[in-house]
C-alpha cells in the first residue's frame, strides 16, 4: 500500500480536531432549546450526517454513470467507496432520528417521507453490496453495480415524492412559526453557527473516510492482481 | 476473412489472451488446438462477437469487432458445446424462432433444407427436450447455418457425444463446411479434427504458439506437432 | 439455399420489431406447453391471498380499505417468481448467447422479454381478480382499477426485467431479485396502491390523478433507462 500522502495525514488530524470542536460547540456553545432541552442537540448530528450522506449518494450516482461511459476501473472504486461510506452515514442519521423521535413524539419510528426514504435508501445500499458479492467476474461486478446505482438514484427521489404525497409529520426546521407544535423549533443564531460547523465537520470526516476507503479499494485490486499473477 | 492483431482479453486482472495474432483466409478450415483453460473458448467467443476484446483489433470480412458487430453477425454462425435451443419448443419451432430473429426471407424453405441437411426432418415436430444430445448438437448446427453464413465457428462440438453421434456429426460437418465457407473449429480431440481441418493452430499461454497446414506438419503426425508447440 | 443478404443491415426497424415479436412468441409458446411458470405464479398468488385472509381478520368495512394493498403485495411477490423463471430459462443452457448472436439491437431482447413477462403478470392478475372478488364478495370489476393494474404492472416489469437479467447471473440468484427489486419499485407500488384504493372507494378524480401521473412518469422513466443500459447487463 502506498504510504499516506501528507494531505491525508493532515486530514486525519483535522478530522479529530474538528470533531472535538464540534462536540464542544454542540454541548457547550449552542444554547439549550426551550422545549426540547438536551434532546434537541442530537439534531446537529442527525442533519449533518444526513446531508453528507446525500452527497455520498450523489457521488455514487455520478461515478456510476461515469464508469458505464468510460469503463475505467477507477470510477468503480470510487462508486463502491461512496456507497459504503454513505451507508454508514445514513445509518447514523436514522439512529439519531430515532433517538430524537422517542422523547419528542413518543415513538421510535415515524413513517414520514424523509425517514422512510432514508430507510429505503439503506436497503438499496445493502442490495447493492449483496449484488456485488454475488458476482465473480470483476468487470460484470462493476457494470452491474453501476446499473443498480443508476436505477436506485432515479427511484429514490420518486420514492420521496410518493411518500410525501402520502403523509408528513417531519418537522419544518428553520424559521416556521408554528413549527414547535409539530416538533419543530426556531433556530437562534448560535444554533445556526453550530449547525453549519457540524456540517463542515462531517463533510471533512466524509472526505477523509472516502479517501481511506479508496486507498483500500486500490489495495484490494493490487492484491487480486498479484494473486492471479502468482497463480498463472 | 478473419484478421486478429495483438488481441488481449483480461478478466479483471487475469489476462487470458496476451497479444494474439491470427489470420484466416476465405474458405480455409482451421482447427484451433490447445489444452483446457488455454483460452480457446474465450477466443472463439470474441470472434463470434459474444465477448469484447480488452485490447487489440479483430476484423471479420473487413468489419471491425465490436464496433461493427451487428454487420458481422448476419454472416457468422456459432456452435458451442451448449446447443442454445429451447427444450419446450419443437425442432422446427426453434428454427423458426431463430429465422425470425435473423429476419430471414423464405424461412419455411430454409427450415426444410436445413432439417434435411442435418438429418432431422423426420423428427421436426418433436420437442427438443426429447432429443438425445447428439441430435441436439445436429440441430444446433442447423440453427447455425439457417441464415447461410459464410463464416462458421465450432467450439468443441463433439463434447458429450458417443462414437456414433460423433460420426454423424462429422458427416454433417463435412457437408456443411464444404462450400467455400470459412471455418474455425476448436477441439482438444486431435484425432477428430485431423480428418476435418486443412490447417492446425495451437493456442498456448494466450498466443498462437504454432500454425501449420496439414500437408506440412514439420515431419511426424499431428500429435507430435501439437506436443512440440506446447513444449516450445 | 435462398440468396444471402450482404453484410449490412437492410431493414433495421422491421428486424427490430420482428425480433421482439419472435422472443415474445417464443416465451408464450413454450409457456403454454409447460405451464410451469404460470402455475407457480398462480399457486403462489392464491396462497398469499389465503394467508392474508387469516392474518388480517377483516370485516367488510376494513376490507374495502385494505383490498388494494393486499392485491398489490400479492402481485409483487408472484411477479418475482415469474421474472426469475423467465430469465433463468435464458441463462440455463446459455440460450442468451443464441439471442446475442442475432444481428439485432440488444434492446430487442429487453423488450421481447419484458413483453412476455408483462403478459404472464397480466394473466395471473386477470385470474386473481375474479377469485378475490368471489372469496371476499367484493366487486373488483372497475375500469379505473384495471387501468391502474396495467400501468403499475408495466412499471414493475420494466424494472424487474432489467434487474432479473442481473440477478440471474449471480450465485445468489433466487433471493437476490426481491432484495434488488422491492426497494426500487416502491414509488410504483405506492402509487398503484393509492390509485387502486381511490378507484375502489370512488374517490374524487383530483385525488387519484396525482398517483396516476406518478405511475405514468415512473413507467416512462424506467422503460427508457432500462432499455438504454440493458447492453451493459448482457454483454461480456
Amino acid at each position: 500500500m502506498e504510504p499516506q500522502p501528507n494531505a491525508l495525514k493532515v486530514l486525519n488530524v483535522l478530522c479529530a480536531v474538528l470533531f472535538l470542536a464540534a462536540l464542544g460547540m454542540v454541548f457547550i456553545y449552542a444554547p439549550l432549546e426551550e422545549t426540547m432541552d438536551y434532546v434537541q442537540k442530537i439534531f446537529y448530528f442527525h442533519i449533518s450526517t444526513g446531508w453528507v450522506g446525500m452527497l455520498g449518494f450523489l457521488a455514487a450516482a455520478i461515478t456510476g454513470i461515469l464508469y458505464l461511459v468510460t469503463h475505467d476501473q477507477k470510477w468503480d472504486i470510487l462508486e463502491f467507496a461512496a456507497v459504503e461510506i454513505s451507508l454508514i452515514f445514513f445509518s447514523v442519521t436514522i439512529l439519531a432520528g430515532s433517538i430524537w423521535a422517542r422523547p419528542v413524539w413518543n415513538t421510535w419510528w415515524t413513517w414520514d417521507p424523509r425517514l422512510t426514504t432514508a430507510a429505503i435508501l439503506e436497503m438499496i445500499y445493502i442490495a447493492y453490496l449483496l449484488l456485488r458479492q454475488g458476482i465473480e467476474d470483476p468487470g460484470r461486478k462493476a457494470r452491474f453495480g453501476a446499473v443498480y446505482t443508476l436505477v436506485g438514484s432515479l427511484s429514490v427521489p420518486m420514492t420521496f415524492l410518493s411518500i410525501r404525497l402520502f403523509r408528513t409529520i417531519h418537522p419544518a426546521v428553520i424559521g416556521t412559526a408554528s413549527a414547535s407544535s409539530q416538533g419543530g423549533f426556531n433556530m437562534t443564531p448560535p444554533m445556526v453557527v453550530t449547525m453549519v460547523f457540524c456540517l463542515v465537520t462531517f463533510s471533512v470526516i466524509f472526505i477523509t473516510l472516502f479517501w481511506h476507503r479508496i486507498r483500500l479499494g486500490r489495495l484490494a485490486q493490487a492484491v487480486e492482481e498479484r494473486q492471479l499473477e502468482a497463480q498463472s | 476473412m478473419i484478421e486478429v492483431r495483438q488481441l488481449v482479453k483480461r478478466f479483471g486482472s487475469k489476462a487470458v489472451l496476451r497479444g494474439l495474432n491470427f489470420e484466416v483466409r476465405e474458405g480455409e478450415f482451421v482447427a484451433l488446438l490447445g489444452p483446457n483453460g488455454a483460452g480457446k473458448t474465450t477466443f472463439l467467443r470474441i470472434l463470434a462477437s459474444l465477448a469484447r476484446p480488452t485490447l487489440g483489433e479483430v476484423r471479420i470480412a473487413g468489419y471491425r469487432l465490436p464496433l461493427q458487430a451487428a454487420a458481422v453477425r448476419r454472416n457468422l454462425g456459432f456452435v458451442s458445446h451448449q446447443p442454445l435451443l429451447y427444450g419446450d419448443l419443437s425442432a422446427e419451432e426453434n428454427l423458426r424462432f431463430y429465422g425470425r430473429m435473423y429476419d430471414l426471407d423464405g424461412l419455411e424453405q430454409r427450415i426444410d433444407a436445413v432439417l434435411n441437411t442435418v438429418g432431422l426432418a423426420g423428427r421436426r415436430r418433436d420437442l427438443v427436450r426429447t432429443y438425445s444430445r447428439g441430435m441436439q448438437q445436429r440441430l444446433a448446427i442447423g440453427r447455425a447455418i439457417l441464415h447461410d453464413p459464410s463464416v462458421l465457428f465450432f467450439d468443441e462440438p463433439h463434447t458429450g457425444l458417443d462414437q456414433e453421434a460423433c460420426d454423424m456429426l462429422d458427416q454433417v460437418l463435412r457437408e456443411v463446411t464444404g462450400r467455400g465457407r470459412t471455418v474455425v473449429i476448436t477441439s482438444h480431440d486431435l484425432a477428430r479434427v485431423e480428418g476435418l481441418a486443412a490447417r492446425f493452430d495451437v493456442l498456448s499461454h494466450g498466443v498462437i504458439a504454432a500454425s501449420a497446414p496439414k500437408s506440412d506438419l514439420g515431419g511426424g503426425n499431428l500429435l507430435d506437432f501439437y506436443r512440440r508447440a506446447l513444449a516450445g | 439455399m435462398a440468396e444471402v443478404r450482404p453484410f449490412d443491415q437492410p431493414r433495421p426497424v422491421i428486424s427490430f420489431l420482428k425480433a421482439i415479436g419472435a422472443i415474445t412468441w417464443k416465451d408464450l409458446t413454450a409457456e403454454l406447453r409447460s405451464r410451469e411458470l404460470l402455475s407457480a405464479m398462480l399457486v403462489f398468488a392464491l396462497l398469499v391471498i389465503l394467508v392474508f385472509n387469516f392474518a388480517l381478520e377483516l370485516d367488510v368495512e376494513t376490507r374495502r380499505t385494505v383490498t388494494s394493498g393486499v392485491l398489490w403485495v400479492t402481485f409483487a411477490f408472484a411477479g418475482t417468481i415469474g421474472l426469475n423463471r423467465s430469465l433463468a430459462i435464458e441463462k440455463d443452457h446459455d440460450c442468451l448467447d443464441g439471442l446475442l448472436l442475432a444481428p439485432v439491437d440488444r434492446s430487442a431482447i429487453y423488450f421481447g422479454k419484458a413483453l412476455s413477462n408483462l403478459a404472464f403478470m397480466l394473466i395471473v392478475e386477470a385470474i386473481v381478480l375474479p377469485v378475490y372478488s368471489l372469496l371476499y364478495d367484493t366487486n373488483l370489476f372497475n375500469l379505473g382499477l384495471i387501468g391502474t393494474i396495467l400501468l403499475g404492472s408495466i412499471g414493475y416489469i420494466a424494472v424487474g426485467t432489467l434487474l432479473a437479467s442481473m440477478s440471474v447471473q449471480a450465485r445468489t440468484r433466487d433471493i437476490l431479485l426481491p432484495i434488488l427489486l422491492f426497494p426500487v419499485v416502491i414509488p410504483d407500488l405506492v402509487a398503484a396502491v393509492k390509485a387502486s384504493s381511490g378507484f375502489l372507494q370512488g374517490s374524487l378524480a383530483s385525488l387519484i390523478t396525482p398517483w396516476i401521473n406518478l405511475l405514468v412518469a415512473y413507467d416512462i422513466i424506467f422503460i427508457a433507462v432500462a432499455f438504454m443500459v440493458f447492453d451493459f447487463v448482457v454483454e461480456e
